[in-house]
């Protein structure tokens, strides 16, 4: 997949003709696919339901990041479902838990809309490495496939080359960034969605350095970043949208809670899901502290970038 | 992370110890326990089950059953088998070759390859290395130009490498150029890849081919999950890796990972990132670690804090003042936050201290704490010098210049003396009783405590 930015480093990146979404979202899942469901298939491959089963079950959950917690309620919702339709076999045991899962996912698959202010504001948050400023270049590239014009504000004063990156991204979009020498991460922003106002821009994406919330400070900068961009245009951001790196464990679900007492998140987007990483965690996150789930990365490529669907997601778990 | 798994083993011991012996059962029960919190710390499941089968052996020993205390008996073993999982001891960096020695850094996308290697190079520049940083990240934008970026933050050399040359020829343009300026080291970084990414994954094993380093060091991130054995597994199949570096370890995970990865490729951690501050690299005590997830607390990473930004003249002369028990004044006390604040506050200092001693005063908040403290020095910073010294001469008139100077309120200053009072007092118990005694005092009586 990265032979894409290879060979085409000077070309502006075009959407080829692809597959339709669920098979490449497979296609990004193959590894999660081989490991949970070729463990899945030797153990729903029909036959008694019984204790080991289900224990084989926790430790497929287990080892795919769902956590303990989201672990054990998943169980505990398929063992009723056995007993209450007097299941038998261990084929209906995983329709049980896709089910399970698709009804823990369901209500979080909500797509972005932008639609609804002009300029809409995007303020994207996220742990150090999580991939915020790549998702932001994919972002850009998918609103402007959707006939939308983009402005890039580049709130990560702090990383060294942080702006030359977005700098990058917007080059091979074609879209214009707003950054500023050593600048003040929140009056880069503001002068961004002033910018985009007086242009007529539909869309703002703003970066943010990576924090971790143990830095109360830096948890502080970026609620100030949040009332800036209040005040540059009341009501925005419209959207706060946390990056989750799928490759984070249980942590993810305490990165979620500290942005969203911080900042009020909007939405999730999860990203590098072609790894092996299993990005189980979702699950776990669903049942603590239910955020749409807005995209999902599954590859490097610009258009790697898709909204999530929940049945689409468990069934190529499963299938 | 590591406070949850040293609460659950805490759990552990209170119900083993209410337990006058241990049986098949309670030590199934602890076990699961044990299991459940490794678990929710990240720690890989087939990392676990091995690490339970080998505690449960142990525990059922005889060494453990003929104890008085089983209940500490098994946390003991399980201390062991931790720290053991971690490496007995730290491991430091191998540089025994002809210059220049490399350094190869290898991990997935976004673990933190490239500051751990600027962060590497100001550690051996302070030993005097003449380091030489070489980016080959040709894919992702701008990161040659993070390092460059970096390496002149640090004064040191930085290789003159792009984005349209191939990570080979650097390589090789790298070294040529280090064995010329007769560099000691060259850290060689490399782009983020997936294990699976077969392309990617043959590039590095040139890479190692060519610059056939002495250090081939596998950057992890923290905060990494389950899938942390498959990406180790695959990365030391492929690069005969020399050691770990454990990034992010700032934030609040940082168990799991680092017992998976150590776990299965059976290298050191040599270094962890505890900032994003080029100076955050600090070298890896599993001994340290293993205590602290025990709850045993950092004590001497406390301790060696404290040597780093405590003045010890300043130190001494509050000690002799505390053992004579009496002239302990308010110039004193600001002198005490003073310290507190350069050790790195409140949440810093909890974050290392034993679990018995957090606990006691785990009603702290830490944020409300330190800004306290600042409040508290602004208050005694509007005195003047002989009121400091003789905190009674405040009345009435003077506590109000005192709280317009500091802005805040008059019950501020009065909070404050009364503080200053407990504390005074709680000195007078210290020279006597000793710091169980005083954090008992403390209760309560501390600024942020609620």
């Amino acid at each position: 997949m990265l032979n894409f930015f290879k060979k085409n480093k000077d070309e502006s990146p075009s959407p080829e003709p692809k597959a339709s979404w669920a098979e490449r979202l497979k296609q990004g899942l193959t590894r999660t696919r081989t490991q949970l469901g070729n463990q899945l298939g030797g153990l729903f491959g029909g036959g008694k339901i019984d204790e080991e089963v289900y224990e084989e079950l926790e430790s497929i959950l287990l080892t795919a990041d769902v956590g303990v917690g989201a672990t054990q309620a998943l169980l505990e919702q398929v063992r009723t479902t056995v007993k209450r339709q007097h299941l038998t076999d261990t084929t209906q045991l995983r329709e049980a838990l896709q089910q399970a899962l698709i009804g823990l996912l369901e209500p979080l698959a909500q797509p972005l809309d932008t639609g609804t202010h002009k300029p809409y504001v995007i303020m994207l948050a996220g742990v150090n490495g999580a991939g915020k400023t790549t998702t932001i270049g994919k972002l850009a590239w998918r609103l402007q496939a959707e006939g939308k014009s983009v402005l890039i504000a580049a709130g990560d004063t702090f990383r060294a080359a942080a702006r030359e990156q977005l700098a990058e991204w917007g080059e091979r979009n074609q879209v214009q960034v707003i950054s500023q020498t050593g600048g003040d991460p929140a009056a880069v922003i503001f002068d961004a969605v002033n910018a985009a106002k007086a242009r007529g821009i539909d869309v703002v994406l703003a970066d943010t350095a990576g924090r971790l919330p143990t830095q109360l400070n830096l948890m502080e900068e970026i609620r100030k970043v949040k009332r800036v961009i209040d005040k540059a245009y009341p009501g925005a951001p419209h959207e706060i949208l946390l990056v989750l790196d799928a490759n984070t464990g249980q942590n993810a679900i305490a990165q979620v809670k500290a942005f969203d007492d911080a900042l009020g998140v909007t939405g999730l987007a999860l990203t590098k899901l072609d790894g092996t990483a299993r990005g189980g965690v979702i699950a776990a996150i669903a049942k603590e502290r239910p955020i749409p789930i807005r995209f999902i990365g599954v590859g490097e490529q610009l258009d790697d970038l898709q909204p999530f669907d929940a049945k689409e997601f468990v069934e190529a778990l499963f299938s | 992370m590591l406070e949850n798994l040293t609460g659950r083993l805490q759990q552990v011991v209170k119900t083993l110890r209410g337990q006058a012996r241990l049986t098949e059962e309670n030590i199934q029960d602890a076990m699961r326990e044990v299991r459940m919190a490794l678990l929710e710390a990240d720690v890989a499941l087939p990392v676990v089950k091995d690490f339970i089968a080998h505690v449960k052996e142990r525990a059922q020993g005889r060494e453990v059953l003929q104890s008085l205390t089983p209940g500490q008996a098994v946390i003991q073993v399980v201390h062991d088998e931790l720290a053991k999982l971690m490496g007995e001891h730290n491991a430091a960096l191998n540089l025994a070759s002809v210059p220049p020695a490399i350094i190869l850094m290898a991990g997935l996308q976004g673990s933190g390859k490239t500051t751990t290697s600027a962060k590497l190079a100001r550690l051996l520049k302070e030993q005097k290395k003449k380091v030489l940083l070489v980016s080959a990240d040709v894919y992702r934008p701008a990161a040659i130009e993070q390092l460059r970026t970096l390496a002149e933050q640090l004064g040191i050399d930085c290789f003159d490498s792009n984005a349209a040359q191939k990570p080979e020829d650097i390589a090789r343009n790298a070294l040529d150029y280090a064995r010329r300026h007769f560099h000691d080291v060259m850290i060689f970084d490399t782009a983020g890849r997936l294990a699976i990414d077969e392309a990617m994954m043959a590039e590095i094993k040139n890479l190692h081919a060519l610059l056939n380093p002495i250090e081939t060091l596998f950057v992890v991130d923290a905060m990494q999950g389950q899938d942390a054995v498959n990406t180790a597994r695959a990365f030391n199949e492929t690069l005969p890796l020399t050691g770990i570096v454990l990034t992010k370890l700032d934030g609040d995970a940082r168990g799991g990972a680092a017992l998976s990865v150590r776990q299965i490729t059976g290298r050191p951690i040599k270094f962890v990132g505890v900032s994003e501050k080029v100076d955050g690299l600090e070298p890896f005590h599993p001994e340290r670690m293993a205590s602290r997830i025990l709850g045993m607390g950092d004590v001497l990473s406390l301790i060696e804090q404290a040597q780093k930004n405590v003045d010890i003249d300043e130190a001494k002369k509050l000690a002799d003042k505390v053992k004579s028990g009496k002239s302990f004044d308010l110039e004193d006390f600001k002198n005490q936050m003073l310290q507190m604040r350069k050790m790195g506050g409140m949440g810093a200092l909890m974050d290392k201290m034993p679990a018995q001693l957090a606990n006691m005063a785990n009603n702290v908040n830490p944020e409300v704490g330190d800004k306290a403290l600042r409040r508290i020095e602004g208050i005694i910073n509007s005195m003047t010098p002989q009121e400091r010294r003789k905190p009674d001469l405040l009345k009435a008139s003077r506590k109000r210049r005192i709280a317009a100077g500091a802005g805040v309120q008059v019950q501020d200053v009065n909070r404050l003396l009364n503080q200053f009072e407990e504390m005074q007092k709680m000195m007078k118990m210290f020279s006597k009783g000793g710091m169980t005694k005083m954090m008992r005092a403390m209760q309560g009586r501390f600024p942020g405590m609620r």
